[in-house]
């Protein structure tokens, strides 16, 4: 989401129309990717029933048709909607907050598995937003954290990402 | 009647000490899991799912269904105190509850809305009990051209009953048939749509999806106003439960109304959340102080409740009998069925009677169980959101994250899942409905089988869809629904034109 100020609406990260058209673009991307796969599946009638891309490629040309008119509607008849807020600054400035370190927190997952990425994410968290002390989002986070391993590697017996870089865990002779 | 001796060897099978426990565990989860916002009905059994894959099939879907009662009862539960709806179809509670907790009424609404929840769903599941067998007979008849008829007219149903603009539910629901034809096809072994990624050969499983969209989604959307949650006190004494119970009969008609709203709207693919609005609205239109509500009535937290737990429940019957899951939660199920090897449809009556009424049986019990943990625990479960969201939200974020990696033990998903929650985000937002995609998801593969097999029937020809009177009807039906915005819109201009 780019940082299109609106001319009504002062406030606004982007406008609901612009939006729209975005995501109608996108869904029409999404057809014809799913179109050019398809064809080259073979779309058309084998020699014992319908090709692996039949199917796929009747959804994509339904994808493309409709949403080529919520592509329509959004750009040309709805132009009133232009006032319209899809979110506005303040809001934008929330939903990132959880958003980004989100994103952070399962690149940690990946790299340096999850008991340790949701000890920081968790510590993280309270400390920035909460406001709280440390020692107290240590303890929460890592109580947590240990829960989560002793519910799943123990008790479940249901394994989780110990990380694809290297394993902190290690460290302290878990594994 | 042989539905009660079935009914009665089912509750032989849900009555081990075992399946108790876990009914017990399973309501409680439900409830919290029903309190936190992020974590929803379907997202819920969708992230437990995995624990359950070391249990026997039958107990395992006793606790997953059981998970799925205390979310209802519990969306109520803020819904009364805080005035958030814990669940979509807990919004329109908010509108007679809250005040009444405002007014510290709070211990009535809540009995209140737990009962009319268990008259709801007891009223669905006896209707399941009789119904579902009968519906199931019936459709052992069913042939794959009649199969794909009713999915083809469940989801022109979404199309035709969705308040938006249907173009946007068309593209909705494609885009979950799309994602549904990633991975291996099962009929000719080839890879679709995977662009030479190996982690695209699993294809997108509907629980990531679910999780995604209603979880993550969901978050992302509370964050918007920034989160306080500041709700009135309540205690549920039982001189307080037996008074409103004595008032509750008197809202009979508004109960008998709204469960026949809600099973109506559970069946066809409504679901729970229109089930409670329309009874809502019905209820006020209707009854001598329909201009009180929204102050604080009880009739307006007994109407969309019993409602709501109506279609919740009902939606388990297309689901049992047919196959076809007639709301998103029911489609985890579904999806929940179809990991245990088990087929829901009409044969899972005849090959797994064991099965299906030890489920059926748990319904009636963990409904009770319900009832009561709820009515006992309302305090316990409240000062759960009062922990402050600065711990709450990365929590929830970290158990989303577990439920999505432990499906297919990949870290792939976990990042699925985060698309999937910024996609749900956006759609919210520009109102494209999920629930089609997400049933489009789960059923894509099963509807383009049926599709395939009765194109291989008749050659290619599209004939075979009116090859008899059955599917000629229920096609008909699905393409009347489909247009029915067009044929809405036309019938419209010709009234304007008149008048």
């Amino acid at each position: 989401m780019s940082e299109q100020t609106n001319n009504s609406n002062e406030d606004s990260v982007i406008s609901i129309r612009v939006m729209d058209i975005i995501t109608a673009l996108l869904f029409l991307a999404v057809g014809l990717t799913v179109m050019i796969g398809s064809l080259k599946l073979g779309a058309s009638w084998g020699s014992d029933g319908p090709e692996a891309g039949y199917f796929p490629f009747y959804i994509s040309l339904i994808i493309m048709l409709s949403s080529s008119v919520t592509l329509y509607q959004a750009a040309i008849v709805d132009k009133e909607k232009k006032a319209e807020s899809f979110v506005s600054r303040e809001s934008f400035k929330q939903v990132m907050a959880v958003l980004l370190p989100a994103i952070v927190f399962v690149l940690g997952v990946q790299l340096i598995g999850i008991y340790v990425s949701s000890v920081f994410y968790i510590a993280i968290f309270m400390v920035w937003l909460g406001k709280y002390p440390i020692w107290k989002a240590i303890v929460v986070s890592v109580g947590v954290s240990a829960a989560l391993y002793l519910m799943f590697e123990f008790w479940f017996q249901v394994p989780l990402p110990h990380g694809s870089l290297f394993n902190p865990l290690e460290f302290f002779g878990v594994n | 009647m042989e539905e009660i001796n079935a009914l009665f060897s089912g509750f032989a099978v849900a009555m081990t000490p075992f399946n108790l426990l876990l009914m017990l565990i399973g309501v409680t989860l439900g409830v919290i899991i029903g309190v936190l916002p992020g974590l929803g009905g379907a997202n819920g059994i969708a992230i437990l799912l995995p624990l359950t894959f070391t249990m026997p099939p039958t107990s395992a879907i006793i606790m997953l269904s059981c998970i799925y009662w205390g979310a209802l009862f519990g969306g109520a539960i803020t819904s009364v105190l805080f005035n958030i709806p814990g669940e979509p179809w807990s919004v329109a509670t908010t509108f007679d509850g809250y005040p009444m907790a405002r007014n510290g009424k709070a211990g009535e609404a809540l009995t209140a809305a737990f009962t009319s929840s268990f008259v709801g769903a007891f009223f669905a599941i006896v209707m399941i009990t009789f119904l579902a067998p009968l519906v199931a007979k019936f459709a052992l008849q069913f042939g794959p051209p009649e199969f794909f008829s009713v999915y083809l007219l469940t989801f022109c149903s979404f199309v035709g009953m969705n308040k938006g603009s249907p173009f946007k539910t068309i593209s909705a629901m494609m885009l979950g048939f799309a994602l549904a034809t990633v991975g291996m096809d099962t009929v000719t072994g080839q890879l679709r749509l995977t662009f030479g990624n190996p982690e695209l050969m699993r294809g997108f499983d509907f629980l990531i999806a679910v999780i995604g969209l209603f979880g993550i989604g969901e978050i992302l959307l509370s964050m918007e106003e920034g989160l306080a949650f500041q709700g009135a006190a309540a205690k549920i004494r039982g001189k307080v439960v037996l008074e409103t119970w004595k008032q509750l009969p008197k809202y009979w008609a508004t109960s008998l109304r709204s469960c026949l709203i809600g099973c109506w709207m559970g069946i066809t693919p409504g679901g729970a959340t229109p089930a409670s609005f329309m009874a809502y609205g019905v209820a006020k239109r209707v009854s001598k102080d329909g201009d009180q509500f929204g102050t604080g009535k009880m009739e307006g937290i007994v109407a969309p409740e019993t409602a709501a737990h109506a279609a919740g429940t009902a939606a388990l019957l297309p689901m049992l009998s047919l196959g076809i899951p007639g709301s998103p939660t029911a489609a985890v199920l579904l999806g929940c069925l179809l990991i245990w090897g088990l087929q829901p449809g009409p044969l899972l009556f005849v090959e797994k009677p064991d099965f299906v009424w030890g489920l059926i049986a748990s319904m009636y019990l963990g409904n009770l169980a319900g009832l009561f943990v709820v009515l006992t625990c309302v305090p316990l479960f409240a000062s759960i959101l009062r922990i402050p969201f600065s711990i709450i939200a990365p929590v929830i974020i970290v158990i989303c994250a577990v439920g999505a990696y432990t499906v297919h033990n990949a870290t792939f998903d976990v990042w699925l899942m985060l698309g999937f929650g910024v996609l749900g985000y956006i759609f919210k937002k520009l109102d494209y409905p999920m629930a089609p995609m997400v049933l489009a998801l789960v059923l894509g593969d099963r509807a383009e089988d049926s599709f395939r097999q009765s194109m291989l029937f008749s050659q290619g020809s599209l004939d075979i869809f009116f090859s008899n009177y059955l599917v000629a009807a229920i096609t008909s039906i699905a393409l009347l629904l489909l247009f029915w915005p067009l044929i809405g819109k036309l019938i419209g201009k010709k009234k304007a034109a008149k008048a």
